[in-house]
């Protein structure tokens, strides 16, 4: 089977689809002619419509635009939750479509870290076994290195002290928190964030923020960031906008 | 990971109380049946005294001569005819005779009439079935031999008769207005366990009958005791050879003979169905007793598949969550069946309990003469295949579908079953 996990070499020279801004580092992400139609007897819909786009490592990324333009469906198909109807994903230089179920959750639980809009925290585990999920499904991960790791991530988003409220305890600054702390125990090269911000008041909404970029500045961690926010879109490196599932600019 | 699997299992579990008491109740009185039934079979024809050592008993019950014309006798066999033939085998390592059927004899205490449940053995019957004796001995070849007027008896009718079950050793019992001196007194016989019970047992040379009558068919059975359980099928096969040698009683009148040696489970077949050839009829209970389990278990697992699959809809972000960070579908499915069978692994611990609430009452009301059903470790067994079986048939469906949802959609709150 083919090693997913080995460096890859990045050729600089190699030729890359033009992107908003010159990239920091080799591409984490590279999207080519991609495109999303739902199909149904009557109606086609084009959710995605020949996106080529390069997120670069250590890149935070914000991607804006009006409810129903791909946004969310682009942010699937960069986590590998959804496969493109058309159009090449390369993820660390390697294309990803023929990669089986198996291969595909392997890569998500190395590489990509998940932050989403209503949490999607599991309201039955406390906030430790929720933020050690990820390591649940890496082998040769001892229950004491994932407790570890789990409250390490827990620390660096300030919940040290919460490790075993329940997420109903917990306000949804909080809440949103302890997602990111989950999207950090694996040490994702990428972290997926859909609206991260929607759900909290502006306060939260700030604090979340500000982690955010606190971890791309200090920890080097690519974010690529769907929002409605043009204020905290405009904090990010690069800025992306959608309309009826194409790249604006 | 798997006692995350349990948290969340126990979870579940208290999150929905009703679906869950529902669900329950459902797997518990299923497994309660089965279980108080099994156990009942068990206690029958399971290593259990006074047949302990099942795997190496053998029982020639019955014997069947099918006539020219089409009909055919069927009963017990004849003494002489067992004593010539059975007694005679060279690969068992005991051999021992007894009346099949038990009577019924009259004892008096005071103004009292005891109605006792006789059977007349020889001295090897005490030699191939473990009997507890409290008290006293078996008689043995030499009382046999002299038709001593000696009596075992069990304790619940020593103490009918005495008043006690003690110091009732070298005391008298009438039994038909026959006198009768107790040698041994023995932990009651449940009379489900039909090849060894009896309230009294004396000596087969006391019997007033004819033991010389060379009828092939009487009311005489054989225990055969093999060497080991590995013999078993050496000794009926060397029975069965013997059986092929004998002539018939009269070929005028009989075309076939039929007798065999069969275990205990098979004999009690044979003694239900009258017939002498059980060997396949018992597979065939057991086989059909195996579909009906399924069967009975098949209408709770529906609901619980019913209930799981509803429940999909409520763990849907979960089941998303837990893709996006990188659980596989067979992941999920082991989780989800991991969750079932705990569901159902605690269904069958109250089924056991309700199981021996249960057997309890039918001690209490005296549904068989001395039983006394209880569970043990073969019934905790099958309890916990039992639920191993309901968790993975009620399970992997629910389990699949929900490994089969698609995290891209469940995250966006679109759930699509």
């Amino acid at each position: 089977m083919t090693n997913l996990f080995a460096p890859v070499a990045v050729d600089s020279a190699s030729p890359r689809v033009a992107t908003a801004a010159p990239a920091p580092g080799r591409a984490v992400l590279q999207l080519t002619g991609i495109e999303k139609v739902y199909q149904t007897r009557t109606i086609e819909t084009v959710a995605l419509n020949h996106v080529n786009l390069t997120i670069n490592q250590g890149e935070f990324v914000s991607i804006m635009g009006p409810s129903g333009c791909g946004k969310s469906t682009l942010l699937s198909i960069m986590g590998l939750l959804d496969e493109p109807t058309g159009g090449t994903l390369e993820l660390d230089g390697r294309p990803v479509q023929s990669y089986s179920d198996k291969e595909l959750a392997r890569l998500r639980n190395h590489k990509i870290g998940f932050v989403f809009q209503s949490y999607h925290l599991i309201n039955d585990l406390s906030v430790l076994d929720n933020v050690e999920l990820p390591l649940l499904y890496r082998s040769g991960v001892s229950g004491k290195e994932r407790r570890q790791r789990a409250y390490a991530a827990l620390e660096k988003v300030g919940l040290g002290a919460r490790t075993n409220h329940f997420p109903s305890q917990l306000s949804g600054g909080q809440r949103q928190r302890v997602a990111i702390a989950r999207a950090l125990a694996g040490q994702p090269e990428l972290i997926l964030a859909d609206e991260p911000t929607g759900n909290l008041d502006s306060v939260m909404g700030e604090e979340i923020m500000d982690l955010l970029l606190t971890l791309n500045r200090q920890e080097g961690t690519t974010i690529v960031m769907v929002t409605h926010d043009e204020q905290q879109a405009l904090k990010t490196q690069r800025l992306i906008r959608f309309f009826d599932g194409s790249q604006v600019s | 990971m798997f006692l995350s699997y349990l948290k969340i299992a126990w979870k579940v579990l208290l999150r929905r109380k009703f679906f869950t008491f529902i669900s329950l109740f459902g797997i518990s009185f299923t497994l309660m049946m089965l279980l108080v039934m099994y156990a009942m079979v068990d206690y029958s024809v399971g290593p259990q005294m006074p047949e302990l050592r099942t795997d190496r008993l053998l029982f020639i019950t019955r014997m069947q001569l099918f006539y020219r014309d089409g009909g055919q006798s069927n009963s017990g066999l004849g003494y002489a005819f067992l004593d010539k033939y059975a007694r005679t085998l060279r690969t068992p390592e005991k051999v021992s005779l007894s009346e099949h059927n038990f009577s019924t004899v009259a004892a008096y205490v005071g103004n009292q009439t005891l109605k006792l449940d006789l059977k007349r053995t020889d001295d090897v019957f005490w030699q191939v079935l473990n009997f507890d004796f409290v008290a006293g001995r078996p008689f043995n070849a030499q009382e046999e031999r002299d038709a001593a007027h000696v009596v075992v008896v069990n304790e619940s009718t020593a103490r009918r008769y005495f008043g006690t079950s003690e110091n009732v050793l070298g005391r008298v019992m009438e039994l038909d207005a026959v006198r009768y001196r107790v040698v041994g007194v023995v932990s009651d016989v449940p009379l489900s366990r039909i090849q060894s019970y009896a309230e009294v047992w004396v000596p087969l040379s006391t019997t007033p009958a004819n033991l010389r009558d060379p009828d092939y068919l009487g009311g005489y059975m054989a225990i055969l005791l093999a060497p080991s359980a590995a013999e078993v099928d050496n000794v009926k096969a060397e029975f069965q050879q013997v059986v092929n040698r004998i002539p018939l009683p009269d070929p005028k009148q009989f075309k076939e003979l039929r007798t065999r040696a069969h275990t205990l489970f098979a004999s009690l077949i044979a003694h239900a169905n009258g017939s002498s050839s059980a060997d396949g009829a018992s597979g065939l209970v057991v086989r059909v007793a195996l579909a009906l389990t399924l069967l009975f278990m098949l209408l709770p697992a529906l609901n619980l598949i019913n209930v799981n699959v509803s429940r999909t809809l409520e763990r849907a972000s979960e089941i998303g969550v837990r893709k996006a960070f990188g659980a596989t579908t067979s992941a999920l499915m082991r989780q989800f069946l991991i969750e079932n069978i705990f569901l159902t692994l605690l269904g069958g611990l109250l089924g056991l309990g309700l199981a021996a609430g249960m057997l309890a009452f039918i001690n209490s009301i005296h549904l068989i003469p001395y039983a006394q059903f209880a569970l043990n470790g073969r019934v905790f067994g099958v309890a916990l295949g039992l639920a191993l079986v309901f968790g993975i048939l009620s399970g992997v469906y629910p389990a699949y579908k929900m490994s089969k949802l698609q995290a891209a959609q469940v995250l966006k709150g679109e759930v699509a079953l």
